[in-house]
């Protein structure tokens, strides 16, 4: 049978890896896939809870405003790395340290 | 074979394309074939809403993430680097740190939620939710559905200034 408990699991799996991609990868477009995931994560976790735990659909609406924030975050932050490649010709986050002090 | 066990079979095929398409995503050397593990990542995740009885966010993330952020995403890919550059590799740094730091959470998070006793409302029945969810958004939630318009505008007009040239 399946319960809540699976979509928790699968939904801190996809969490941890997301944490992974931002935490290691040095190209900002493969940190902001990592973003996405953990997006995606937490989606799948305020809808089971919808379904399982609070029996209205609340939770659904929440994931609505999280899908609209998530498509605003990718368009503003695409056009960033798209900036950041104009002027420093590289997507490298290492090399994006000029306000080092 | 009984409907249970079918929809189990089912349920586990969608729930391994997922975690194992984002463990592609992250781990992938290169970024094209991470984009695409992606859209297999946003495939299982709307199957899964598609069984957690939410039709129309299954529907909208098809549409929205697969149609829409991805194709952004691929276009951050292309647009950054040079097309003939074929293998278009991504660094990783500190792995082994990084490895240990996301078990360990993964770990703490599964514990304390196999642990938690939730609270038991009773469940969703399987309905169609469209009607339901666009009654909710044009009479209790309201306010919050237009500051996300416009957010969604603020958005727009921002990202275009931000890659827009400067004009000398």
């Amino acid at each position: 049978m399946i319960g809540l408990n699976h979509y928790l699991v699968i939904s801190a799996a996809l969490f941890s890896l997301g944490i992974m991609a931002v935490l290691t990868r040095k190209n900002a477009v493969n940190v902001l896939m990592g973003v996405e995931l953990i997006l995606n994560s937490a989606n799948i976790n305020l809808i089971a809870f919808s379904k399982y735990s609070a029996g209205n659909l609340q939770g659904q609406i929440f994931a609505v405003f999280i899908i609209v924030i998530a498509a605003a975050e990718a368009a503003v932050a695409l056009a960033i790395v798209l900036a950041m490649y104009r002027i420093i010709k590289s997507v490298n986050l290492d090399r994006a340290d000029t306000l080092k002090g | 074979m009984d409907n249970a066990l079918l929809a189990e079979i089912i349920f586990y095929f969608f729930a391994v394309l997922t975690v194992a398409s984002a463990a592609v995503v992250v781990f992938a050397r290169s970024l094209i074939h991470s984009a695409f593990a992606l859209l297999f990542t946003f495939l299982g995740v709307a199957a899964l809403y598609a069984f957690l009885g939410a039709d129309f966010l299954a529907a909208t993330q098809m549409i929205i993430y697969v149609g829409g952020i991805l194709v952004l995403l691929l276009f951050g890919v292309m647009l950054t680097h040079k097309l003939y550059d074929l293998n278009l590799k991504s660094e990783t740094f500190q792995f082994l740190p990084a490895v240990l730091a996301v078990i360990a959470v993964f770990a703490t998070l599964v514990i304390y939620m196999l642990r938690t006793h939730w609270h038991n409302g009773g469940q969703l029945p399987a309905m169609p939710t469209t009607a339901a969810i666009g009654e909710l958004l044009m009479k209790d939630y309201v306010l919050p559905f237009e500051v996300a318009s416009i957010l969604l505008l603020m958005a727009l007009i921002g990202a275009a200034m931000i890659v827009r040239r400067k004009t000398e």
